[in-house]
């Protein structure tokens, strides 16, 4: 009995969770036609969604480049031509590596800050402020964030694709020596803008799985400061999972449907 | 329609209200008057803050009915909600004060949002209302770099600043030096009389409830248990009442 009681109360949360994020989907549906009433609001979001996560996609992204080149290196040892590591370094990053990567990386800063913010703001009232001067807070706090990460967390995604074969190229050159030519011919040998195309499609939904689950945890937040941190914590892991989750689904759809090789 | 004052401007009838299976407002009734200032008073916990957010709308009821003038809140569409709390005005027991705006932001807000007042018009009522909780020059301060009762003062600038017909008072003076209280009490009276609002103040500060207060409700149990005036209120013979007002932990009221 209690086993059964214990799977009870986990699905009734379960189903709980699942409607909370519904009607925040839906609420944020009917405020999408006022997103212009808060669009300087929107913009600094983007500033600080998207230029504030630089220096962590700069860093990232070259470390992932180097480290693809390498491990494609040693596992051609002997088999297959050096000259073939850009084709791989260009492949296995902008179909997998630069979006998924990004993401998670970017979602952990971005989700737990988004949740900090409104959790705190929900625990010290501000959010039933807000609600009291007749300001929804989905249309004034909700919706700018989702807007900027949806839209920002492909263009860091550009920027982390390029970053990661500039990485990969340097480390060919110093370490295996594959010169800049060659390199860039093997990137050319494999190369379909489907998969630049694919792999920033998957972001979009990736960016909105990141704010979604802030906002989401921000706003559940209660009681005092341990609820804020349980807050940030729910939203990391489940905007991480999700977006691994999510990955599977959207390359499925991407690649053995939309984009499927003839 | 004209309403006289002395007619409720709020009726709650028959709320209920449960958080998990623990009931905290259990089939309340209370009317609340036009211009004048009612306290409800009760212990920590004992669902004051509940029943005000129930009032605007923050929360919604199990059972029962809400009525602002002649509209059932509990029926009405969120936008036709936003509508009615902009006659609203809530002062939050922590002031809930927005940290990312300065006190002019905070303050002005609910112009820029709701009115065509243009930059200048909005600093100007914001400092008018600043001066009428007794602040100056703190116009670009952030809520960080103030003291718990000028947070409290802000927030009620804020909560004035539309002019509202209600103002709702979560704990008022918790938190603040008896000073400081005093400050607050005589600010919650002169915004009623300079401004001609209903007040409502929750609070289990009986010497602030008897100041402020025209009614004095008493919350026990998720109801009202008495309603009077702060003279029968201090000579009730209502055992409940009477242990609450004079602070006693013996008596019906059991302390722990």
């Amino acid at each position: 009995m209690g086993l059964l009681a214990m799977f009870g109360r986990f699905f009734l949360e379960f189903v709980e969770e699942i409607g909370g994020i519904a009607i925040l989907c839906w609420r944020l549906l009917q405020a999408l036609p006022r997103l212009f009433r808060n669009f300087r609001n929107t913009l600094f979001q983007m500033e600080k969604i998207g230029l504030g996560s630089i220096p962590l996609v700069v860093v990232t992204s070259l470390f992932v480049g180097a480290v693809t080149a390498i491990q494609a290196a040693y596992q051609f040892h002997g088999y297959i031509p050096l000259q073939y590591v850009g084709a791989v370094v260009g492949k296995a990053v902008t179909l997998e590596l630069g979006p998924v990567l990004t993401a998670l990386v970017v979602g952990g800063r971005v989700s737990a800050a988004i949740a900090a913010e409104l959790g705190t703001m929900k625990v010290t009232e501000q959010i039933d402020a807000m609600e009291m001067i007749a300001i929804d807070p989905v249309e004034y706090l909700v919706l700018p964030r989702m807007v900027a990460a949806t839209i920002m967390l492909p263009v860091l995604t550009i920027f982390a694709d390029l970053l990661a074969i500039i990485g990969g190229m340097v480390v060919s050159r110093i370490s295996m020596g594959v010169g800049f030519a060659m390199f860039g011919n093997g990137l050319q040998l494999l190369f379909r803008y489907q998969d630049v195309v694919g792999g920033l499609m998957k972001t979009l939904v990736f960016g909105f799985i990141i704010a979604l689950m802030g906002c989401y945890n921000g706003f559940a937040t209660r009681g005092g400061a341990e609820g804020v941190g349980i807050s940030t914590m729910r939203a990391v892991v489940s905007s991480c999972l999700l977006i691994l989750v999510s990955n599977y689904l959207l390359a499925t759809f991407i690649f053995r449907i939309l984009f499927a090789p003839e | 329609m004209v309403h006289e004052c002395h007619d409720p401007i709020i009726r709650l009838r028959g709320i209920s209200k449960s958080f998990k299976g623990v009931t905290v407002l259990d089939r309340l009734d209370l009317d609340i008057e036009r211009c004048k200032t009612l306290v409800v008073i009760g212990r920590s916990g004992c669902g004051k803050s509940v029943l005000l957010k129930h009032i605007t709308g923050l929360l919604q009821p199990d059972e029962g009915t809400i009525y602002f003038e002649d509209n059932d809140i509990t029926q009405l569409s969120r936008r036709k909600i936003f509508e009615m709390r902009m006659r609203f005005g809530m002062l939050f027991q922590g002031a809930a004060l927005f940290d990312s705006m300065t006190v002019g932001e905070n303050v002005g807000l609910p112009l820029a949002k709701h009115t065509d007042l243009g930059e200048e018009e909005i600093r100007r009522t914001v400092c008018e209302k600043l001066r009428l909780v007794g602040l100056t020059g703190i116009y670009d301060t952030y809520p960080a770099e103030l003291s718990g009762g000028m947070k409290k003062r802000v927030g009620l600038a804020r909560a004035v600043v539309m002019n509202p017909d209600v103002v709702l008072y979560d704990e008022p003076t918790t938190g603040l030096d008896p000073i400081m209280s005093d400050v607050i009490n005589e600010l919650i009276r002169t915004l009623e009389n300079q401004l001609d609002i209903t007040s409502v103040v929750v609070t289990h500060d009986i010497g602030s409830a008897y100041k402020v207060g025209d009614r004095i409700a008493m919350l026990h149990g998720g109801r009202i248990i008495f309603s009077g005036t702060p003279e029968e209120t201090r000579n009730t013979d209502d055992a409940i009442v009477k242990q609450f007002i004079e602070g006693s932990a013996e008596g019906p009221i059991k302390a722990v």
